[in-house]
Formats: C-alpha cells, sequence, structure tokens
C-alpha cells in the first residue's frame, strides 16, 4: 500500500499529555553523554534560574515521537515502518524543557510527496506546557523507501 | 543567560572539538532513555534483512551526542535556540570482538565553528561537522545561540 499523500494537513494529538520527571532526565543525559550537573541537581539548575532540573537539548523527541507515532502507525498513513529512514531533525526552542513540565504535543502533518519510489514526509510536532504556552517545536523529515512494485 | 562574550566570537573560530565513542551499549541505554526501539539499533539479523550492513546507531543518538559538548561549552542549555541536521549516511556499531558490550567499535569527531555572529544582538550560529572516520555522518548541522 503507497503512502496516503491525502494525510498532508492531518493533525494528530497526544493522546495524553507527557509528565517531564528528574529520573527520565537524568536517564536521557546520561544515554547521550550530557554530564552538566543542572541536568541531575535541582540546585546547580536553580542557580542558573530554572524551576528545576533541565533537560538536555533533544530531549523533546521523546515526546515528539510518541506522537508522530499516531501518525505513523495509523494505518490509513500507508507508511510501513520496516521502510522508514530518518532525513532529518530540527528543534527550534521557545524555552527549555524543565522536571515537572506538563506536556501537550500535536503533530501537524506539513508534507507528504512522492518522490520517485519513495515518499518524503515532513512532519512538525508543536509541544505546549500546562498554561498551554509554546515551549519546542520539533520538525522532522522521513523517508519511506519504496518496493518496487 | 550564557556566560558567552559575543564579541569574542569571531567567523571560522573553531569553539569545540570532541571525539564521542560508540559502543552497542550505548545503543541500549539510547533506546532505553528514548524510547526508540526499533531493532536495527540492537539486532544484527534483522538490520541486515532490511538491506543496512549491520546495526547502526540511532541518528538521534548522535545529534543528542553532538551537542552535550557544545552545550557544556554555552553553559546553559537555555542559550540554543535552534538546532538542525540532516542524517546522510548511518553509522556502523559493530559488536566489540570480546569483553563487555560497553567497549567502543566507533566513533563520531565534532568539530564545531561560529558561522555568523551578531555581537550587537547577541546572536550567532555555529556550524557543525560530524564525521566518522572519512563519512559525514551528519551534515547541515547548524546550533542558533543567544543571549
Amino acid at each position: 500500500m503507497p503512502v496516503n499523500t491525502e494525510k498532508q494537513g492531518a493533525s494528530f494529538a497526544l493522546p495524553q499529555p507527557y509528565e517531564v520527571s528528574r529520573e527520565a532526565i537524568a536517564e536521557f543525559a546520561l544515554a547521550t553523554g550530557a554530564k552538566a550537573d543542572y541536568h541531575f541537581d535541582a540546585e546547580a539548575a536553580t542557580a542558573l534560574g530554572y524551576r528545576d532540573v533541565v533537560a538536555p537539548t533533544t530531549f523533546a523527541v521523546i515526546i515528539a515521537q510518541k506522537s508522530e507515532a499516531a501518525y505513523i502507525t495509523d494505518p490509513e498513513s500507508g507508511i510501513d515502518f520496516s521502510k522508514v529512514v530518518h532525513g532529518s531533525e530540527q528543534f527550534s526552542f521557545t524555552r527549555p524543557i524543565v522536571a515537572g513540565d506538563v506536556l501537550s504535543a500535536v503533530t501537524h502533518v506539513d508534507g507528504v510527496r512522492a518522490a520517485g519510489d519513495n515518499a518524503m514526509i515532513t512532519t512538525r510536532t508543536e509541544l505546549t506546557d500546562a498554561a498551554e504556552q509554546p515551549v519546542v517545536t520539533v520538525t522532522s523529515t522521513i523517508v519511506v523507501r519504496g518496493d518496487g512494485e | 543567560m550564557s556566560p558567552i562574550d559575543f564579541s569574542q566570537l569571531t567567523i571560522g573560530d573553531t569553539v569545540v572539538e570532541a571525539e564521542i565513542p560508540l559502543s552497542r551499549a550505548s545503543l541500549i541505554d539510547y533506546a532505553a532513555a528514548s524510547g526508540d526501539h526499533n531493532p536495527i539499533h540492537w539486532n544484527e539479523r534483522f538490520a541486515r534483512e532490511v538491506g543496512l550492513d549491520g546495526v547502526i546507531a540511532h541518528g538521534m543518538l548522535s545529534m543528542a551526542a553532538v551537542i552535550a559538548p557544545i552545550v557544556e561549552w554555552l553553559g546553559d542549555p537555555g542559550a540554543i535556540s535552534d538546532y538542525r541536521t540532516r542524517f546522510s549516511a548511518p553509522v556502523l556499531v559493530p559488536d566489540a570482538e570480546s569483553g563487555t558490550p560497553a567497549t567502543p567499535t566507533t566513533s563520531l569527531a565534532l568539530t564545531a565553528t561560529v558561522g555568523a555572529v551578531d555581537a550587537a544582538v547577541g546572536t550567532a550560529r555555529i556550524d557543525v561537522t560530524v564525521k566518522t572516520g572519512e563519512t559525514d555522518v551528519l551534515s547541515r548541522t547548524q546550533v542558533r545561540i543567544s543571549r
């Protein structure tokens, strides 16, 4: 089944908000070589002016990929995940994520276009906090490789 | 917020250089922390069945590992307003031949240079090259920073 180009313009919301914990920030920091104390120690973070420990720069991808999954796994999208290759990624920040944030996410399918046998898809996931204020925009492009059929 | 003095940044200056080792254990740790459990990042047979030359690192692990030393240089994660990259080549991460799976078998070499600076406004663009061996594994990697 080919990628469904009619999904361009569709939106998919995360079913429940994601609650950012100190533990999740510490685990992500350890796994990605982010060694600075403000990822682990609330006092170090407050000394920099933050409410609690600060997430590493790309932490938002956890939430963005959960939200994108609602689109990618929708049978109507026509996406075979085993043929997906990640093309590019961009984070545009209003502010950093900190522990205690309760983040909602909506993924917008900004572009679905055929490129020969492949399809190139651009999604834009907007993360907002409990006060409905913007936090970060995550833009992702994926290529769904064709199977030549 | 950042302790960086923008008036001291000069276009072309290298501000961060780092070598980041990767092992099979790195990929498992990232899968657990990120929730990305795609088997191409941990199962050799599956990776080969889908046409890869073996297990590869998550592109997002490379992206995350590259920004960490740059944030350390900046001194404040809030100084980053935008971070973008393209995944131009897969990073193969072979299993270590013996011993612990945390033994590094490949690495990312990053060089971050000043691409643009506006000292009056307090903004700059840092351009980053990321190589494994001679191959650019990330491309058009840019970090926008602001005071």
